[in-house]
């Protein structure tokens, strides 16, 4: 109980305070929405989020393709070679510091742009940035799925007189629809998150609302980032309960479809 | 010509055949039963005729074709499977058009064929439903409409009762060959279950550790038995193991747990000095009080079971063996335990195994 209040009584009070009327971050003057008034009025907020949700809409196809095919490989194509070297560096960049990872990332951007002269810092070194990370967790998100799925649906398929393009795109896909939604919604919601890894690898030009965010803080806590961050803190909550959903719903559905008595 | 010729097919798992040297013919129209207990390979021969598991060697002949190396979307045979297999995203009349729509049958013959399908195994109106809104029994009739739609020349049903309960499957397998009947697709069913074979099929094959321990019918492979294994594993069975020797005027066997000679069927032509082994049925058995003329064993009444029908009465020799009989009615009034009673049985009733 100590430690739930420890990690939410900040976030209720800022959610608090963002309704604050006072223009001091601590002192209480009376409820407004004055700051969410304000905070649409600024341009520089307006155009890092912009870029935020550009960047995590690209970002998280980017890693729901990745990722499926990644998780096919793990779950399907039995003990090729590598597998567990394969498998180890998929779960790689989930425990590897942000740190590091935004660094040794430049430092590849970096490389890339002096040999190729392709691609210059910005949004889309971001977008790819935080692709390789969101397709690892779209790829565990996959696999797990796919382990619990029956393959006798895709047998059956086949049998039916089905194509093998068909049967994944008919059954196997549709089947395993809430991993790669959940999966989506995961890898959109950690890009829409990050601030680390694209403040190591962008460029002048973009700028995302995290980075904005900090930056404006350095300054100075304005009653506007309380509202920001309350925003934003709502559209994280949807996101994420969303995707919990869509896995519980899916589990349920599971356990409703028959089992076979052992015989 | 058989509709479906299989000929010395093979299949192994790592160390162990799953399948070993199966050749098999199933005549048009027939209800064939693939009958053994679970691991004998039965479905492993099911799904490499479905085309779902690669053989080592052999081939599977359909209708004249070899399809052998084809893909299962290129076979013309269709498959039940044991779990039936529904699509979950699909609703009930989509489950049954997903294999013609794979042939690109116009949209209004697949909704004349989808309806056709629901009135045959009586689920019509079912047609949105999705396969979790639906009982077990309703779903093995999807199933089984699915696996007909496309009316393949061979149809394949892997377990199709095992996952319903006894009522429901005592009265689906009268509807099995009803339907069977009706359109006419030769049925191949796989099942562990020898009252299920003997009472659905009109040829069965009896197959033990990936072989084909015997294959007729039903009768032949009841009251027939070639060998040990068919004889214990289909039905009950009294086994008297022993040597051949000679009796009165004719051959007899030393039966080893008897303790003495048991007369052999008239008419038995084996050297004499080798193994055998002596197969009763239940139902052959007599028992009474009083000695009878002729062959007999002394036994005591070790427990009576009352089955509704009949009573399946145990009884214990002299030396300990554990054998039993089947008596019409119920034996409890005249039968009592630890009672002494004597057992016989009309010489010709009783089968020799050599296997």
């Amino acid at each position: 109980m100590l430690g739930f209040g420890f990690l939410y009584a900040p976030i209720v009070l800022l959610v608090l305070y963002s309704f604050n009327a006072s223009r001091l971050v601590t002192v209480w003057g009376g409820f407004s929405p004055r700051w969410y008034g304000a905070l649409f009025r600024n341009e520089a907020f307006g155009a890092a989020a912009l870029t935020s949700l550009e960047v995590a809409a690209a970002a998280a196809t980017l890693s729901l393709v990745l990722g499926t095919f990644a998780g096919f490989s793990m779950a399907r194509f039995g003990r090729f070679p590598g597998r567990l070297v394969f498998g180890f560096l998929l779960l790689a960049p989930l425990i590897v510091p942000e740190v590091i990872l935004g660094l040794s990332l430049l430092l590849l951007f970096v490389a890339c742009q002096s040999w190729f002269g392709w691609p210059s810092r910005g949004m889309l070194t971001i977008m790819v940035a935080h692709a390789t990370f969101g397709g690892c967790f779209v790829s565990v998100l996959v696999r797990a799925q796919l382990a619990g799925f029956d393959r006798a649906l895709e047998e059956a398929a086949l049998d039916l007189g089905a194509r093998p393009w068909t049967v994944l795109a008919r059954i196997t896909l549709p089947g395993i629809r809430p991993a790669l939604l959940a999966g989506w919604l995961l890898a959109f919601t950690l890009s829409l998150d990050d601030l680390v890894i694209a403040s190591f690898v962008t460029g002048p030009a973009a700028t995302t609302l995290p980075m904005a965010v900090f930056s404006s803080v350095r300054l100075g806590v304005s009653p506007e980032v309380n509202a920001l961050a309350t925003m934003f803190l709502a559209a994280v909550f949807v996101l994420v309960a969303l995707a919990g959903w869509l896995m519980a719903r899916q589990e349920r559905r599971r356990q409703t479809t028959p089992r076979i008595r052992p015989i | 010509m058989a509709l479906l010729e299989i000929a010395g097919i093979s299949k192994r798992f790592g160390a162990t055949a799953a399948v070993d040297d199966v050749s098999l013919s199933i005549e048009r129209g027939a209800f064939y039963a693939l009958l053994g207990p679970s691991g004998c390979g039965k479905t492993t021969l099911l799904r490499m005729i479905a085309g779902l598991d690669a053989p080592d060697g052999g081939r599977i002949v359909v209708d004249g074709t070899d399809v052998t190396r084809l893909p299962p979307y290129e076979r013309p045979v269709n498959m039940m499977f044991q779990s039936y297999a529904l699509f979950p995203h699909m609703d009930v009349a989509r489950n049954i058009a997903f294999g013609l729509r794979q042939e690109r049958m116009d949209g209004r013959r697949i909704a004349a064929r989808v309806e056709e399908m629901l009135a045959l195994v009586q689920m019509a109106g079912y047609e949105r439903r999705r396969p979790h809104q639906l009982s077990g029994g309703q779903r093995q009739r999807v199933a089984l409409a699915r696996a007909l739609a496309k009316l393949p020349k061979l149809l394949l049903l892997d377990e199709p009762l095992a996952a319903l309960d006894r009522r429901l499957r005592a009265e689906t397998r009268l509807e099995l060959i009803g339907i069977q009947q009706r359109v006419g697709i030769t049925f191949l069913v796989v099942t562990h279950d020898q009252e299920e074979a003997l009472s659905m099929a009109s040829r069965v094959a009896v197959m033990n550790r990936g072989r084909l321990a015997q294959t007729g019918t039903p009768a032949e492979i009841y009251e027939r038995p070639a060998s040990r294994f068919v004889a214990d594993f289909v039905g009950e069975m009294n086994l008297f193991e022993g040597e051949l020797t000679a009796g009165f005027n004719c051959l007899a066997l030393a039966a080893r747990s008897l303790g003495r000679q048991v007369p052999l069927p008239p008419g038995t032509k084996l050297p004499e000095g080798g193994a055998a082994a002596l197969a009763v049925r239940p139902e052959k058995m007599v028992l009474s009080d009083v000695r009878p003329a002729g062959f007999a064993i002394a036994a005591a009444v070790s427990s009576i079971s009352y089955l509704g029908g009949g009573s399946m009465i145990h009884f214990t020799t002299e030396r300990g063996m554990l054998l039993k009989a089947y008596v019409p009615g119920a034996a409890s009034d005249h039968l009592r335990r630890g009672m002494a009673v004597w057992a016989s049985w009309p010489l010709e009733a009783g089968v020799v195994l050599t296997q």
